[in-house]
């Protein structure tokens, strides 16, 4: 035993250039650092235009310095057009949902802490995890280079709903190259995110330390396994959608532009027989479970670090587990809800309805284990307990 | 410091809540027969979360206080659970999920299940980048054929009608206001000539996106309720980002007497 041993432990000689261990390193604490400082940096710019949003929400005329420098078909004499706020408030939308709230808990504190919680030397796939952050990171570039080439960003909304977002220049600015890019970048972020979860699940199924069951885990861990499954699950029909969104826009197909479409005075004729529907149940098929993604590696970490601080254990383990498996499974099911007024069946909107209500359950029998994790036990460290506060508060 | 979170939690709850109790921002008037049922859900709905919301926060609010650390050696207790608190509140939560959610199916079903009644005012709204407009379907209570090729909005053909051609389309009446006789029945068909677009009247309580390729349709009446105010004209917003005119695009209901909306009718009519 003590050969092999030594084996595994010569396998791994520790990188030397400053490229190998900085840049394409394969440590998951550094690729967890580097998807962290993605997201900051993704935050600063997503602040930064809600911050000109609400400028111009303010003061609609106002000269703001350095706009028109940024885009000055946008913001002649740096005041901005109405285009050019919905440019913003699609990147805003798509920099934070995407590149912030999908990467940071996941990817940024999944990836440094995952193997530290289970026991693991790092995540199941090192290679696979490097190249996961190097494409979310291409992503981005893409994202970002809408606001510098073609036409500008897109002003459909972080939910690109098409016509709008399909039948290209004719129905507004940033609708031609600055849409076609971001579909690029979403999907090369579909990419990244699927390598990711992948490795997630691998990581907590197989490399967990002898005597870690699954049901001695911290529910931290749980809560990026369920993350990870959703992700596998809902960015696969989020990369579909947007191919077929881009194959409308450039291949000549009609998956989500019906026939007898007038835009800006031309009749669109070579589109027929798609369903901009289509596109709104693909989208928040992925989408619902997109916020899921978001909150679940929150919610593990609050009970995590409420039963540390409070020093005793979680109140409920297994029914906090359960709760957190039954969000994730009824977040496939409610997608619905953000079209009860779409155009959808009435019927369709009250299945969900009733589905979306069921969710409400376990989120209450969530929140309130948390409070009673609180109860009785003996706060330590006042940081851990606003930080846990708010959470709770939240709901 | 646990004394300034519970402090801070006690004040924003109190804060909170009394802004919806002392309607600083309350909901427009009512106009609609459907609307006073959505509105009581809406309540229903509010208050019960209210309820639950104070006592949760509340309950925070006790618990970071009384067990913050004294920097004593009181042990900590620990909880084999409470199998039968545990069952209660969560079947509380069932039992009010389910309930509010068997009450607003009613509220829902007649709105959307049920079919208007016969006899309604039929009207087509066609929302467009970045205006609406409204087709009556004239004496005859046809709807004319749509022709593409016969779209102009410069000359006011927006719904691409063939007068000359066409019998059921001489007598349709386009309009650019939505003029509808109170108590009347109203049946709207909401389409869509180029992206997504929204028709949404507060007052109403009714919200329908328009999405290219559907024809969707709803119905209201509208109540005496909708003379008294604004002079019986209410605001259609679009609710569905359709592009750089979006912020702009609206309309306005103008609700109106019988006798009243012949005379308009005949106004627009003539107009045509």
């Amino acid at each position: 035993m003590a050969e092999v041993h030594a084996e595994a432990v010569h396998a791994h000689a520790a990188p030397t250039g400053f490229i190998r261990k900085y840049i394409f390193s394969l440590d998951h604490k550094v690729i967890g650092k580097q998807y962290y400082f993605l997201a900051l940096f993704s935050v600063f710019v997503g602040t930064l235009l809600s911050i000109l949003m609400r400028l111009h929400l303010v003061w609609p005329d106002a000269h703001i310095p350095l706009l028109d420098k940024l885009s000055p078909v946008g913001a002649p004499g740096g005041v901005m057009t109405p285009e050019y706020y919905l440019s913003l408030l699609t990147l805003h939308g798509t920099l934070m949902v995407f590149f912030v709230l999908t990467t940071a808990p996941q990817g940024g504190f999944g990836n440094y802490f995952l193997p530290i919680q289970i026991g693991a030397e790092d995540m199941a796939f090192p290679t696979l995890n490097m190249l996961s952050f190097w494409v979310t990171f291409v992503g981005l570039v893409v994202l970002m280079a809408t606001f510098f080439i073609g036409d500008g960003p897109p002003i459909s909304g972080w939910t690109a709903y098409p016509p709008l977002s399909a039948v290209g220049s004719a129905a507004g600015p940033g609708l031609a190259l600055g849409q076609t890019l971001w579909i690029v970048s979403i999907a090369i972020f579909c990419v990244g995110s699927l390598l990711g979860a992948l490795n997630f699940i691998t990581t907590t199924l197989d490399l967990r330390a002898r005597g870690m069951s699954l049901g001695r885990m911290p529910l931290t861990c749980w809560a990026w396994l369920i993350t990870a499954v959703l992700a596998l699950l809902s960015f696969a029909v989020l990369l579909a959608a947007g191919i077929l969104l881009l194959l409308d826009r450039v291949g000549g197909t009609s998956f989500f532009i019906p026939g007898g479409l007038i835009v800006s005075d031309k009749i669109i004729a070579n589109h027929s027989g798609g369903s901009p529907l289509l596109w709104q149940h693909l989208f928040w098929f992925f989408g619902h479970p997109e916020v899921y993604i978001a909150i679940l590696p929150g919610m593990g970490l609050t009970s995590h670090v409420l039963s540390t601080f409070a020093r005793k254990p979680i109140f409920g383990y297994r029914a906090m587990v359960m709760a957190m498996m039954a969000i994730g499974f009824f977040g496939f099911m409610v997608w619905g809800h953000h079209m009860f007024v779409s155009g959808m069946s009435p019927y369709s909107g009250f299945a969900f309805s009733v589905l979306t209500m069921a969710i409400g359950v376990p989120s209450a029998k969530l929140v309130s284990s948390q409070m009673k994790a609180a109860k009785s036990g003996r706060a330590r460290k006042v940081p851990c307990r606003i930080s846990s506060s708010v959470p709770a508060s939240l709901w | 410091m646990a004394l300034a979170i519970a402090v801070a939690v006690t004040v924003i709850t109190l804060l909170s809540v009394y802004i919806f109790w002392a309607h600083i921002w309350w909901l427009p008037v009512s106009i609609s027969t459907h609307g006073a049922a959505v509105d009581h859900q809406f309540k229903l709905t509010l208050l019960i979360c209210g309820v639950v919301f104070i006592l949760a926060q509340l309950g925070l609010a006790y618990v970071v206080l009384k067990y913050r650390d004294r920097r004593d050696k009181r042990p900590v207790v620990y909880s084999h659970g409470n199998n039968r608190l545990e069952v209660t509140w969560t079947l509380a939560a069932t039992i009010v999920f389910t309930g509010l959610n068997l009450m607003g199916y009613q509220v829902w079903a007649n709105m959307h299940f049920i079919g208007v009644a016969p006899g309604a005012l039929r009207v087509e709204v066609q929302g467009q980048q970045f205006a609406y407009y409204f087709r009556y379907p004239g004496a005859d209570g046809q709807f004319g054929p749509i022709h593409l090729d016969r779209v102009d909005d410069a000359t006011g053909n927006f719904f691409g009608l063939d007068r000359d051609h066409d019998a059921t389309a001489k007598d349709d009446i386009v309009t650019a206001t939505l003029g509808v006789p109170v108590n009347r029945e109203i049946e709207l068909i909401l389409r869509s000539k180029d992206v997504g677009h929204s028709f949404y009247v507060r007052e109403l309580r009714l919200q329908q996106d328009m999405l290219p390729g559907l024809a969707v349709p709803v119905h209201f009446k509208v109540t005496d309720e909708g003379l008294k105010h604004n002079a019986g004209r209410y605001e259609i917003v679009c609710t569905q980002l359709c592009g750089l005119g979006h912020y702009k695009m609206r309309a306005f209901l103008q609700v109106m007497t019988q006798e009243d909306f012949d005379k308009w009718l005949q106004a627009q009519a003539s107009g045509q």
